[in-house]
């Protein structure tokens, strides 16, 4: 079962991150490939983990300002600011449908 | 004092007793460094800033007062650490250039405690990789490829081949922290574990590779790559070295809620002599496909060397060991695709000039700043936590880590204490043959061995056991069980003190063209 370009175009406005070539997708499907595997193993019964220290409690810490006032060294790597705040083109506008966009995945 | 003495043994003690002054060390190291620049080792050399460190170190052995047995001591971390003033950029695009306002508890730990930190190391970008050969700035070289010993063992294909191209990888993803300690330009480095990739450059370069238990030592200013799973790893060239760095960095961290909130306590290593109480596991699928039948040979003596000291060697079996890469490979990748969600030029890093939207500027950003491989990983992680594909990939891969951490606990619970293993398949490979493969192909076989350790969350080190019939090191592993460093240390100091690894013979080095590392470059920062 190959990946059907629906899905790849969908990966790509998800991750945004794009597959670039032919060599992009493959490496996908190997993935999924690899990960099948999986499967052969017998999970029924058996809780998923999400980290080895389970049985402990996490660390809560008072909730008192300890630390802040760090504005300008925040600011300093960032490439567009305008006084305190970072500067972002225009939002709310989604990515080009794959007709109108510039990817590899129009050949498909 | 030696480049090549132990820190507690020799360095510290020379140092206080004023033989050898810490500017002195300091230079040493950094001209060291200048000479084995084609190892492409280090991607950031901090040369200003370490000079003042040695000479701050100085006035306190002046006046008596060192701050800890590391004081003035050098010291190298991966370049996935974040440095306050220092460039920090995982070998990528997308962080060229960018230089954190904090320092990583870790590399604040080593320097309140007088560390003097040369410079950031080489790696796969982001760390991800086994060989530290796919970052922006090139791959680190092995020293052993210039020792005498893999010379003496290799056979010239031509008249006219040149050392070259027979150079061999360091592993990794640590790898230039590996090659820094290797070739005596510092005397303990940082690197980071997730898969194997403290463990993994530490075999391939002669020297001793700890991985700690996960929740001991503080991630916070590590650039995460699993957060599950992640740990800064410990390189050094005799394991009491990594047990006085363990000590130094170990302990709760408030701001990382991830490390566990019981008092830690510094430990001397006790020169075990009875091994006789000591029960050894040998887990039987270690034996993976794809193992030199040399390793094999070496993990054998090595089992036959605790028999015959007393100690009790037996075969024991952790059945999903063969599925802990795929487990691996999904789990890792659904953690990168969240992890690195957070570079999109906005607050920092490489930003594109696109400026159409925020989504296509975001885009833009991350095409021209990751690599293939990270991209490859983000793709794949984000295809595994689809609606459609969370139960049957990401959910299931959970439920076969715990199956893996549950085959430990069995075998630790039946009695054994450490478990023996190798490290890895083979002695390093050549770079020309390494590369015939892709990345993941090669994570894939490199990591079987390692990857284990990290899915349950154990303590693990690699020590240098002998060298290949090619001249180049071999490791072995020892696991040891949650939080029991002291032990898992203390079986490792012996078998250390068995094998007596022998120190790498580095050639007069020839003077390589500054242009085949156009990308090595020395920082100072007024």
């Amino acid at each position: 079962q190959r990946v059907s370009v629906e899905v790849l175009e969908h990966l790509e406005h998800l991750a945004l991150v794009d597959f670039r070539d032919a060599e992009g997708v493959e490496r996908l499907q190997k993935a999924i490939q690899f990960a099948d595997q999986l499967h052969e193993v017998n999970t029924d019964g058996v809780e998923p983990m999400d980290s080895v220290l389970e049985d402990r409690c996490l660390y809560l810490r008072e909730d008192d300002v300890t630390e802040g006032n760090c504005t300008k060294e925040l600011l300093e790597n960032a490439r567009e600011k305008v006084e305190e705040y970072f500067v972002a083109p225009p939002g709310n506008i989604p990515l080009p449908k794959l007709e109108e966009r510039e990817t590899f995945l129009q050949g498909s | 004092a030696a480049l090549n003495d132990g820190l507690r043994s020799q360095v510290s003690a020379a140092l206080k007793e004023g033989r050898v002054a810490p500017t002195e060390l300091c230079q040493r190291c950094l001209a060291l460094i200048k000479s084995t620049k084609f190892l492409n080792a280090y991607i950031t050399v901090a040369e200003e800033t370490a000079l003042k460190q040695a000479e701050e170190s100085e006035e306190r052995y002046k006046r008596g007062q060192p701050l800890s047995i590391l004081d003035g001591i050098p010291i190298a971390v991966k370049d996935n650490f974040n440095t306050a003033g220092i460039e920090t950029t995982c070998a990528s695009n997308m962080l060229k250039g960018y230089i954190s306002p904090y320092n990583a508890t870790v590399v604040q730990k080593l320097l309140d405690q007088g560390a003097v930190l040369l410079g950031k190391t080489n790696l796969d970008e982001f760390a991800m990789g086994s060989g530290s050969t796919d970052g922006v700035f090139g791959p680190v070289r092995n020293p052993w490829s210039y020792s005498k010993q893999y010379k003496e063992k290799s056979v010239p294909k031509s008249h006219s081949e040149d050392e070259e191209s027979n150079w061999v990888i360091t592993g990794g993803s640590s790898g230039g922290s590996a090659a820094a300690v290797s070739s005596f330009t510092c005397f303990a480095a940082l690197g980071s574990d997730t898969g194997g990739s403290t463990r993994n450059p530490a075999a391939h370069c002669g020297v001793v590779g700890l991985k700690p238990t996960y929740g001991l030592i503080s991630r916070h200013g590590l650039i995460p790559l699993v957060n599950s799973m992640d740990v800064p790893g410990i390189l050094t060239r005799c394991v009491d070295d990594a047990a006085v760095l363990l000590g130094s960095l170990a302990g709760h961290d408030p701001k990382d809620s991830t490390t566990i909130q019981d008092d830690f306590k510094p430990f001397e290593l006790p020169n075990l002599t009875d091994v006789s109480k000591l029960s050894i596991g040998i887990p039987k699928e270690y034996h993976a496909p794809g193992l030199s039948s040399e390793i094999l040979a070496l993990w054998s003596k090595a089992a036959d060397l605790f028999k015959n000291a007393g100690a009790k060697v037996v075969e024991v079996s952790l059945p999903h060991t063969p599925y802990s890469i795929v487990c691996y490979h999904v789990l890792c990748t659904a953690e990168v695709a969240s992890n690195m969600a957070r570079f999109d030029g906005l607050e920092y890093g490489h930003r594109s000039d696109v400026k159409d939207s925020t989504e296509s500027m975001y885009a833009a950003t991350r095409r021209e700043g990751f690599n293939d491989v990270v991209r490859g990983r983000i793709l794949s992680g984000n295809y595994f936590l689809l609606k459609q594909n969370y139960e049957k990939y990401f959910v299931k891969a959970q439920k076969v880590r715990r199956l893996i951490a549950n085959d430990f606990v069995k075998v630790f619970r039946s009695g054994v204490d450490i478990l023996l293993t190798p490290t890895t398949l083979s002695d390093a490979a050549p770079y020309t043959e390494f590369i015939q493969e892709d990345n993941r192909t090669r994570s894939a076989q490199d990591d079987i061995l390692t990857q284990a350790a990290n899915m349950a969350g154990l303590p693990a080190i690699s020590v240098p056991t002998a060298l290949s019939e090619r001249g180049l090191p071999v490791g072995l592993q020892f696991i040891g069980r949650s939080f029991q460093e002291k032990q898992l240390l203390t079986v490792a100091k012996w078998f250390e003190k068995q094998v007596q690894f022998p120190v790498i013979q580095l050639e007069e080095v020839k003077r390589h063209d500054s242009d085949v590392f156009q990308h090595q470059k020395s920082a100072s920062f007024s």
